[in-house]
């Protein structure tokens, strides 16, 4: 399983990989934000949690569709699901792989665009930990969704369509956690909400996922 | 043990599409599948290496022993001929030996990144793979297509001489003579009937 995220880890920083999509995305996002709302300090303040989560979630759905679309293409899938890898290991790997190029690199960027939307200082910390914890669900469901539509075409659209309704859950919560910790406040019971969410996705959508390749590949 | 293969039935898109196919490879032996085009060689393929459910009928051999091989390879564009091996060798847990990189004529592209490959070379490539995943029941769907001649020749030979010889199973759907000295199965009397059980899952789908 180390070998296939290895080997994802390495195709996405080759050249057409689309390593750090997501990332350029996320930043320009965030930058047209001002231009959309205006230059009033005390309105980005206050949407900044909030569009902080919004656009790393788009950011993360943006790559989602390439998961599983470019392994079937090539003929890697029904290969892999005929190896001594179970496809729940296969799935689980992809959502890490899918993290470790996305997710991870929106949370360590993140504080840095608060500071373009005049995030409160206090938010600073919930922001990196509620993002820390929430993306890797984000790369999980995504997962799960890719797994659902590979084969399809135009697949990436009706994942999109049904990706994002199951991202509610982990943007009220992981926006909640931000936005309590602009106010000053405790944000310990939403982050926990978070944690909860990614553990229950890395816990039962890589088996959810694997049956829905397997129906797939047939 | 080898491949036992009993009253099969197999469909495609929920309809059946051969039934009633039995046959039975011994260790080190090769069975060739010939048929017109439609007839269903991938399918009863794709259902023994267990990428779909069989309508009716048993397929035995050991568990976790097949690979799969169709015209598409799994090769990444992006990586080199020895990584694209490395990986498929790491996935199955066995190292790459460098005979495999001669048997297939591939020593002088080994630094190569496969999408500079042609067509013939890739196919090499993905036909190496086979080498590495040391696995004992090959299914094989057409694995000459965009080969030359002599490439052709040498696939035999290392069917023949590195995978038969040391008690390999190959089933094999193809067109062309490999020269393997291997019985053949005319699929066209298995050819399913509109009456033939098993009948549609569409509804479920």
């Amino acid at each position: 399983m180390i070998a296939l995220l290895k080997r994802d880890l390495t195709l996405a920083v080759r050249a057409g990989g689309g390593f750090g999509l997501g990332l350029a995305f996320f930043l320009i996002v965030i930058v047209l934000v001002p231009f959309g709302v205006g230059p009033e300090a005390e309105v980005l303040a206050r949407i900044a949690p909030g569009m902080l989560w919004v656009a790393a979630l788009l950011a993360a759905l943006l790559s989602l569709d390439r998961i599983f679309a470019l392994d079937f293409e090539d003929g890697s899938l029904p290969l892999l699901a005929t190896s001594p890898l179970p496809l729940e290991g296969v799935a689980l790997m992809k959502g890490v792989a899918h993290w470790v190029t996305t997710g991870l690199p929106l949370t360590i960027a993140a504080p840095l665009l608060g500071f373009l939307l005049n995030l409160s200082p206090s938010a600073y910390l919930w922001l990196l930990g509620s993002l820390a914890l929430g993306t890797p669900a984000l790369s999980m469901i995504g997962t799960f969704g890719a797994a659902v539509t590979v084969g399809l075409k135009r697949g990436g659209l009706l994942m999109s369509l049904l990706v994002l309704p199951l991202y509610v859950p982990t943007l009220i919560f992981g926006s909640e956690a931000v936005r309590r910790g602009a106010g000053g406040f405790d944000a310990t019971i939403p982050m926990l909400m978070v944690a909860g969410i990614t553990l229950g996705c890395f816990a039962l959508l890589p088996f959810a996922a694997a049956a829905a390749l397997r129906v797939n590949l047939r | 043990m080898a491949l036992k293969v009993d009253d099969l039935t197999v469909a495609r898109g929920g309809v059946p599409v051969l039934a009633g196919i039995s046959f039975e490879v011994a260790d080190g032996a090769a069975l060739v599948l010939r048929g017109p085009n439609g007839i269903g060689k991938t399918t009863l393929l794709r259902t023994l290496a267990g990428l779909q459910p069989a309508i009716t009928g048993h397929i035995d051999f050991p568990e976790d022993t097949g690979a799969y091989a169709s015209h598409a390879d799994g090769i990444k564009a992006q990586l080199t001929v020895t990584e694209n091996l490395g990986f498929w060798g790491d996935v199955h847990g066995a190292d790459v030996p460098d005979t495999v990189f001669e048997a297939f004529d591939l020593t002088d592209l080994r630094d190569r990144v496969a999408g500079t490959l042609s067509a013939g070379q890739k196919r090499r490539l993905g036909l190496a793979r086979l080498g590495v995943i040391g696995r004992k029941v090959l299914f094989l769907d057409e694995p000459t297509v965009s080969l030359d001649g002599f490439s052709v020749k040498m696939f035999a030979t290392w069917l023949r001489e590195s995978h038969l010889a040391k008690g390999g199973i190959a089933v094999i759907a193809t067109h062309i003579d490999l020269g393997l000295d291997a019985p053949e199965l005319e699929l066209s009397p298995y050819k399913a009937t509109a009456d033939t059980a098993g009948g549609s899952d569409e509804a479920f789908l």
